[in-house]
């Protein structure tokens, strides 16, 4: 009898596909509906920033700095902002660093929001997205009325920030994180605890401490496997070493440390953890000047610098080569998103198709920052 | 389950028909009074668009309502434009909308059996209606395998997904049949262990003879008749979200994992007869549902259940059908709220929980029938 040839169906996931969050695309070496083997394939989203920044003034740079992490734009200003102070050696005035942390802070919450409402979207839940996306809007309102935009700010500048904040506007996110701890308690009952969102997501896609450390991961996802890393914590820069707040870490309360489970629940609990820092900053807030002079006058800098901040998504840092001119010699951009979603090849095999989904959810990843 | 039922005797006595000849004396009006055979096929045809008229109606409106319910849930409006009233021509406009696109069938699909799919799928759930007694009176078929028969044509929508994603030459498409067949092969086990129980206890297999069994009061429903009754009824409830695909069971068309699963390559026309035959299959297990537990047409007031005016009759229908209603709205709810399952443990709580439950409460129910007769408190009291 002629042997019959079995071999694995081969599956081509994305680049558009509900659940790759943009245009990521898998490739999956399938045995029915386990996966044996995935290949990574990016790049669908390469729009030669760092090419484009050699050709750019230090401040032509900053709009292009929100089209990484399109759902963290604060944060990417914020990062690229402080490693040209650093190389400039230039002081923040007090109340823009304070206005700095409050809207950072505030992004941070809405773009968790993202990652966990369309999380639940990936494991099948529809209404929690809903519900995020609620409470997500009031804080694109608080950025509407600090720059005029609702996505792409470019309003965290080098020296400072690009317009004052309005003074009634502190009183309203004040009352915003009242109105927001609620709703993360709501969002615990309807999803976190959920027994079937409990069973899809614990001890599913497990990364260990060592091997998230190994492959450079950082953000939730290294926090969720149980280290203790942040950046505003070990390295602070700007003025987060004032505040006080936690850095939750995963400790597998439902399964293993480390599962999707955990790196879920770290942003839940980085969200309260925000809050918290907004209101201190908040009651704190100082008047005075909200751009430094210094970096009104057109920039030359000279020299070397990498500076990382703690983004939504993990460590972000700008390394930028300055040789004196009006635009840099070189720039690139270390995004956390690359480096997580790098350990995705490694964790998938012997998943189910279904948990692949709730992986690559979990890893949350903005291709935008991965591709540049 | 099983053959479809090839061999069934239609119960010449079609109350329906006969009932409809009596009111309207329509043997006077048609030219055709002496051909009795005539006359039969002629209403027999009238009760078929009836049905399928109803189920469309249904099909439409459960549209309408799932997408307000689930715009209730999550702080939105939902349809709110089409028609006066909230939005409630909407799905009107979207099945003209669906009618008037262009029909299309990707190249590489196994044609025949790609245009087949949706019309067996859609067939199956409307065949299933036939068996569903709206009232004392008004059954389109009263047969005497009634029970049997439901199961086999619900079980055919299978064979149509199955088709669907087989012939669309597509990976997802295949994944989706893949999941729905094990889904529904292995759901169909703790459903008819709950019909079987029903099948014992009423000593039939005639709908019909069920909701009669039923119409003696509120405490003769079969969901007081033992303590098993309530796990049973959740057991079915249970197995036909399976069957229904509906969430947290929606794994053959998981949105997030297969793109759109069995009717990714699907659309117009096509696609909407699959969405049709899946809010009439809502429909037709909630009547069951209501039929089995409920008392299916039972007011509940065995007055009314006795009587012959037509009063005692629009109550009836309304009765059934705000049963039904009520636990298609608990299908949906459920959809909403809850996250997906994955497969292997749609398996499990298949074949580790609910058969083997389903297996004892039958076992317990007949014993306890057979030990009371259905006089629970009228032995224990005396």
């Amino acid at each position: 009898m002629e042997q019959k040839k079995v071999e694995e169906m081969l599956i081509n996931m994305g680049p558009q596909h509900p659940s790759t969050h943009g245009v990521f695309r898998v490739l999956i070496e399938s045995d029915g509906e386990t996966v044996a083997r995935t290949e990574s394939h990016i790049g669908y989203l390469h729009r030669c920033f760092e090419k484009i920044a050699e050709n750019m003034t230090y401040l032509q740079i900053h709009p292009y700095t929100d089209r990484l992490d399109y759902l963290a734009a604060m944060l990417m200003n914020f990062g690229y902002a402080v490693a040209i102070e650093k190389l400039l050696d230039i002081q923040v005035p007090e109340r823009a660093s304070y206005i700095r942390v409050i809207v950072a802070e505030l992004q941070r919450v809405a773009s968790h929001l993202v990652a966990v409402g369309t999380y639940g979207l990936d494991v099948g839940a529809i209404t929690p997205f809903l519900y995020t996306f609620r409470d997500r809007e009031k804080v694109l309102k608080f950025f509407e009325r600090v720059c005029g935009q609702r996505l792409n700010y470019n309003y965290i500048r080098i020296g400072g920030v690009a317009y004052d904040m309005p003074q009634e506007m502190a009183a309203d996110i004040s009352d915003f994180v009242v109105y927001m701890r609620p709703k993360i308690k709501e969002l615990n009952d309807l999803l976190t605890y959920n027994g079937i969102f409990i069973r899809r997501t614990a001890n599913i896609g497990v990364i260990p401490p060592e091997m998230a450390v190994q492959y450079g991961c950082s953000g939730p996802v290294l926090r969720g496997s149980g280290v203790k890393r942040d950046l505003r914590r070990d390295t602070p820069y700007s003025i987060y070493n004032r505040f006080d707040f936690d850095i939750p870490v995963g400790k597998g309360e439902v399964g293993h440390v480390g599962d999707c489970w955990d790196r879920y629940i770290v942003r839940m609990r980085e969200m309260e953890e925000s809050l918290k820092i907004v209101e201190q900053a908040v009651k704190s807030l100082p008047a005075g000047d909200y751009i430094d002079a210094k970096a009104k006058k057109p920039l030359r800098p000279k020299g070397e610098v990498y500076h990382a901040v703690e983004s939504a998504r993990g460590e972000l840092g700008f390394h930028v080569i300055a040789n004196g001119k009006n635009v840099p010699y070189r720039l690139k951009v270390r995004s956390p998103s690359f480096s997580n979603i790098c350990i995705l090849d490694a964790i998938s095999p012997g998943h189910l198709l279904a948990d692949l989904v709730a992986i690559i959810g979990s890893l949350d990843i903005v291709m935008g920052e991965v591709d540049r | 389950m099983g053959f479809p039922c090839l061999l069934l005797e239609i119960d010449p006595s079609l109350g329906f028909i006969k009932r409809i000849i009596a009111w309207t004396a329509i043997e006077e009006i048609l030219p055709f009074k002496q051909n009795g055979w005539l006359l039969y096929l002629f209403l027999a045809l009238v009760a078929a668009v009836l049905l399928l008229v109803i189920m469309c109606v249904f099909g439409l409106f459960a549209v309408w309502l799932e997408r307000k319910v689930s715009a209730y849930m999550q702080c939105r409006l939902g349809p709110m434009e089409v028609g006066r009233y909230q939005g409630c021509l909407q799905t009107i406009a979207d099945a003209l909308k669906l009618a008037a696109k262009e029909d299309f069938i990707p190249k590489a699909a196994d044609m025949p059996i790609f245009i087949l799919a949706p019309i067996l799928a859609f067939s199956g759930i409307l065949l299933a209606f036939l068996v569903i007694p709206f009232d004392r009176y008004w059954v389109p078929a009263d047969l005497n395998v009634g029970l049997f028969y439901f199961a086999s044509m619900f079980g055919i929508e299978a064979f149509g997904i199955f088709m669907a994603g087989w012939a669309s030459n597509n990976k997802w498409a295949l994944f989706g049949a893949m999941r729905l067949v094990a889904q529904l092969i292995s759901y169909e086990i703790p459903l008819g262990l709950c019909l079987l129980t029903i099948v014992a206890i009423t000593g039939s297999l005639s709908v019909q003879d069920v909701c009669l069994a039923q119409s003696h009061g509120v405490l003769s429903w079969y969901i007081f008749r033992n303590p098993f009754m309530w796990i049973l009824f959740l057991i079915f409830f249970t197995a036909t979200l399976a069957e229904c695909k509906r969430a947290p069971f929606d794994l053959p068309e998981a949105e997030s994992e297969l793109v759109a699963g069995f009717h990714t390559e699907y659309s117009g026309m096509r696609f909407a007869m699959f969405f049709l035959a899946e809010y009439a299959a809502m429909y037709v297990v909630s009547c069951m549902c209501a039929i089995l537990f409920f008392g299916g047409w039972s007011t509940g007031i065995s007055l009314i259940d006795r009587a012959d005016t037509p009063l005692a009759i629009i109550l009836r229908i309304l009765a059934l059908n705000l049963k039904a209603l009520s636990l298609v709205f608990v299908q949906m709810w459920l959809r909403w709220t809850l996250p997906r399952i994955r497969l292997d443990q749609v398996m499990y709580c298949c074949l580790k929980v609910l058969l083997p439950i389903s297996m004892f409460c039958f076992l317990a129910a007949t014993v306890w029938e057979f030990l009371f007769r259905g006089h629970f408190f009228r032995t224990i009291l005396g």
